[in-house]
C-alpha cells in the first residue's frame, strides 16, 4: 500500500534538516503506528507525505500502490486514496460543513473519473455515518470545525474520512486534546473504518491511542528515522520505560 | 460639539478646472427641484471641486470624478455574467444612461407604494418629493463636503421617486443599461418609507461613460428600508454615488452593495440616526482584478448617532488581484445624548497577490459615555494552513481559493436578509471567482 523509501526532507525556508532517511512499508489493511519524542519529523512525515507546501523533499521516495506520491499535488494525492487527519483542524467560517463535505468527495469522484453523488444520495450517506459519529445535524450544518470543541473537530475529521474512504489514513496525533471519552468515540470510528483494502499509519506519542485503535505495526522514530519497529509491545515498552532507553540501545 | 460645516475650498469661479466642469453640463431649470437645484449649484460652487490633498480624498485620485468630460467607454464590455434577479418576481424600473424607460418597465402601479419618475414629476405642483429632493443630500454636507453629492442635486433629471406607505409585495428593481459610450450620467433617487411600512429595493446594471448617483432615503418611524445593489461585472465602470439616508426612531435601514471589477468606484454613504432604537446597517462586498486595467474601488462611510439605543453595522470586504486597490474611509460619530449606542465597523481587505493594495481608515468620535463602538480593520493574503486542509481532503487549488474567498466575504454577505437574494449573490460571486481563479 503505502511504501516509503530512505526519503528525506528539509524545511524550505530555513533549510533544517527533518526527515534523513525514512524507510516504511505499511501492507494492505494494516495499522501501522510511529510513536517518538517531540521533533523526531513524526508530523513533517505526515505533511511531506501529504504535500504541504514549505517542505523540500531531497532523497528519497514515497509510493501509494505504486504510484509516485512525491510528484503529485495534494488534492491528486487525495484522489488516489491518501487521507491526513489533521492534529489540528482548521476552521473556515461561512463554509457549511456539508457543502464542504460534497464539494470534497465530488472533486474526488470527478478527478477518478467516477460519477459525482447527487445532492440527495449524499445527504443520505452522510447522514448515515454522522449518526454512527454521534455528528448531529446541526454540526453538520455549521461553518467547517467553526465554534467545534477539540473532541467535535476530530469526530468532523472521522467523518470526513469515512465519506472520502481513502485507501490510506495518516492520522496526526489524533489523540492530543482528547479526553478518554472523546478518544473512545473517536477510535470507535477508525476501527469501522478498518477494511482488508485499507491501511493506517497512526501518529501518536502516547500509548493510550493504541489500546484503542491496535496496531498491526510499531515504529519508533527519531532524529529524522525509524530506529525500531516492533509489534504491538513495543508501545507498551514505551509507556513503560520511556524513549530514553530505546534510543540509548540504538545510539550504542 | 459644534457642527460647524468643513467646506475649505476657496474654489468658486478662480477655479479653471470647475469652471469647465460646469460649463460643460446642461444645467436644468427643473420643477417643483427648481429651489433645490439652485441652492445644491450654490453649495457645488463654493465646495469646488476635490483635491488629493483634502481629507477624504487622499487615497482616491479624483481627477476622473473632476474632468470636464468623460472618457469614451467600451460599453459593449458588459462582462460574461447575465443579469442578476431575472427569476425574481419583481416590479422593473429601467433607465438607459439614466432615462426612464417607460416600454422597456413595468407598469408602477403597486399596492403600498407610489412610485413616479423625476422627469416625468418634476412638473406636478404638489408632489410628495418636493419636500425631500436635495435635503438629505444638503444635511449630509455638514460635517464633510461632498461636491459631487450637490452637483448631483443641480443637474440630475431624472431617477426613481418612492413612496412606501405600506408592504409592497414586491421588491422594486432598478435596472440601469449602458447606451452612449460617452454619456455623462446622473440620476437622483428619492425613497421615503412612510411609518411602519416596508420595502426592498434592488439596483443592478451600469450606465453612461461615467456616472454620478445620489439616493436620498427618509425612513421614518418603524419603516423598513431594504437595499441591494449588484454592479455587473463589465470590465469598464468609472462612477461616484452618494447615499444620504436618515433613519428615525424603530426604524431600519440596511444596504448591500457588490461591485465586481470596474475601473474607479467611489460610494459614499451619509446615515443619520435620528431616532431612538433605529437599526442602520451598510455593507460591501467588492471583487477586483487589474488584469484588464486599472481597478479602485473606494468606499467611504460617514455614520451619525444622534439618538438612543442606535445600532449601526458597518461590514466591507474587498478581495483584490493584479494591482487592484481597495479604499474603505469609515466613521462613526456618536453625538452627546446618544447614549446605549451600539456601533461597529469592520473592513478586511483579502490580496491575492502582493501587487494590490488596500488603505483603510477607520474613525471614531463619541461624545457620550454610555456607548458601545467597536472597529477592526485587516490585510491579509490567503491562510495557506487553510489552503492545504482544503487541498488535502481533494479539493483542486483554484476551488479551494474560491471557497477561501466565499469564506471571507461571508460576513458581508450576511447582511442581505432574504435568503434566496443572498444566494444568487453568492452564485455571481462564485461564478466570478472562478472564471477569475
Amino acid at each position: 500500500m503505502l511504501k516509503i523509501e530512505n526519503l528525506h526532507a528539509k524545511l524550505e525556508d530555513e533549510g533544517k534538516q527533518i526527515l534523513k532517511g525514512v524507510t516504511l512499508e505499511v501492507p494492505a489493511g494494516e495499522v501501522h503506528a510511529i510513536m517518538g519524542p517531540n521533533g523526531s519529523g513524526k508530523s513533517t512525515l505526515s505533511y511531506v507525505l501529504s504535500g504541504r507546501d514549505g517542505y523540500e523533499v531531497t532523497e528519497g521516495e514515497a509510493t501509494l500502490n505504486g504510484e509516485d506520491l512525491l510528484e503529485q499535488e495534494p488534492e491528486e494525492r487525495a484522489a488516489a486514496g491518501l487521507f491526513l487527519a489533521f492534529q489540528y483542524p482548521v476552521e473556515i467560517p461561512g463554509v457549511g460543513n456539508l457543502t464542504f463535505l460534497r464539494t470534497a468527495v465530488n472533486a474526488q469522484r470527478k478527478a477518478r473519473g467516477e460519477e459525482e453523488l447527487s445532492a440527495a444520495d449524499f445527504l443520505k450517506v452522510v447522514r448515515e455515518k454522522a449518526k454512527s459519529l454521534d455528528i448531529d445535524a446541526d454540526m453538520l450544518k455549521r461553518p467547517v470545525n467553526v465554534g467545534f470543541s477539540g473532541g467535535e473537530k476530530k469526530r468532523n475529521e472521522i467523518l470526513q474520512m469515512a465519506m472520502l474512504e481513502p485507501k490510506m489514513c495518516i492520522m496526526d496525533e489524533t489523540d492530543s486534546g482528547l479526553d478518554v471519552d472523546a478518544m473512545r468515540l473517536v477510535a470507535k470510528g477508525v476501527n469501522a473504518l478498518r477494511a482488508p483494502d485499507r491501511s493506517f499509519l497512526v501518529i501518536t506519542h502516547y500509548q493510550r491511542l493504541l489500546d484503542h485503535i491496535q496496531p498491526d505495526v510499531v515504529h519508533i522514530m527519531a532524529d529524522g528515522r525509524i530506529v525500531r519497529t516492533g509489534g504491538p509491545e513495543l508501545a507498551l515498552e514505551v509507556e513503560k520505560n520511556g524513549y530514553a532507553d530505546i534510543l540509548a540501545a540504538e545510539a550504542g | 460639539m459644534a457642527d460647524t460645516a468643513v467646506l475649505t475650498h476657496e474654489a468658486g469661479a478662480a477655479d479653471p478646472g470647475l469652471a469647465a466642469r460646469l460649463g460643460a453640463l446642461d444645467l436644468p431649470a427643473g420643477g417643483f427641484t427648481a429651489p433645490a437645484r439652485k441652492a445644491a449649484l450654490a453649495r457645488f460652487e463654493k465646495m469646488g471641486l476635490p483635491r488629493g490633498r483634502d481629507e477624504y480624498w487622499r487615497y482616491t485620485d479624483p481627477s476622473a470624478f473632476n474632468a470636464a468630460v468623460p472618457a469614451p467607454m467600451d460599453i459593449a464590455d458588459s462582462g460574461p455574467d447575465g443579469p442578476l434577479f431575472e427569476d425574481l418576481d419583481r416590479l422593473r424600473l429601467v433607465f438607459v444612461d439614466g432615462v426612464f424607460d417607460a416600454a422597456a418597465s413595468d407598469d408602477l402601479a403597486l399596492e403600498g407604494v407610489e412610485i413616479d419618475t423625476l422627469a416625468a414629476a418634476e412638473g406636478q405642483a404638489g408632489h410628495w418629493a418636493a419636500d425631500v429632493y436635495g435635503t438629505l443630500e444638503a444635511e449630509g454636507q455638514t460635517r464633510v463636503a461632498r461636491p459631487f453629492g450637490a452637483l448631483n442635486t443641480a443637474v440630475a433629471r431624472d431617477g426613481a421617486l418612492i413612496r412606501v406607505t405600506g408592504k409592497p409585495s414586491r421588491p422594486i428593481h432598478l435596472i440601469h443599461r449602458r447606451a452612449d459610450d460617452s454619456a455623462d450620467v446622473y440620476f437622483h433617487h428619492v425613497i421615503v418609507v412612510e411609518p411602519g411600512a416596508e420595502v426592498t429595493v434592488l439596483e443592478t446594471g451600469m450606465t453612461g461613460a461615467r456616472s454620478n448617483y445620489v439616493i436620498e432615503v427618509d425612513v421614518r418611524e418603524g419603516g423598513s428600508f431594504h437595499h441591494i445593489t449588484a454592479k455587473r461585472a463589465g470590465y469598464q465602470k468609472l462612477g461616484w454615488g452618494g447615499i444620504f439616508a436618515r433613519v428615525a426612531a424603530k426604524a431600519l435601514f440596511k444596504s448591500f452593495n457588490l461591485s465586481l471589477n470596474g475601473t474607479l468606484m467611489r460610494h459614499e454613504a451619509v446615515i443619520d440616526i435620528v431616532g431612538d432604537d433605529a437599526v442602520a446597517h451598510i455593507a460591501g462586498a467588492v471583487l477586483g482584478d487589474g488584469k484588464n486595467g486599472d481597478f479602485a474601488h473606494d468606499d467611504t462611510v460617514f455614520i451619525t448617532h444622534g439618538a438612543e439605543r442606535g445600532e449601526s453595522r458597518q461590514v466591507f470586504k474587498k478581495v483584490l488581484k493584479n494591482g487592484a486597490k481597495g479604499i474603505f474611509q469609515g466613521k462613526i460619530l456618536v453625538q452627546p445624548g446618544a447614549q446605549k449606542t451600539d456601533g461597529y465597523q469592520i473592513s478586511q481587505a483579502l490580496l491575492l497577490d502582493e501587487d494590490s493594495q488596500f488603505l483603510g481608515k477607520p474613525e471614531l468620535e463619541i461624545y457620550a459615555d454610555d456607548v458601545q463602538c467597536s472597529h477592526g480593520s485587516t490585510t491579509g493574503a490567503i491562510d495557506e494552513t487553510v489552503l492545504f486542509y482544503l487541498r488535502s481532503r481533494g479539493v483542486p487549488k483554484g476551488r479551494a481559493i474560491v471557497l477561501m474567498v466565499l469564506s471571507f466575504l461571508a460576513d458581508a454577505l450576511a447582511e442581505v436578509e432574504d435568503e434566496s437574494l443572498r444566494e444568487q449573490i453568492s452564485e455571481r460571486l462564485d461564478a466570478w471567482l472562478t472564471r477569475h481563479a
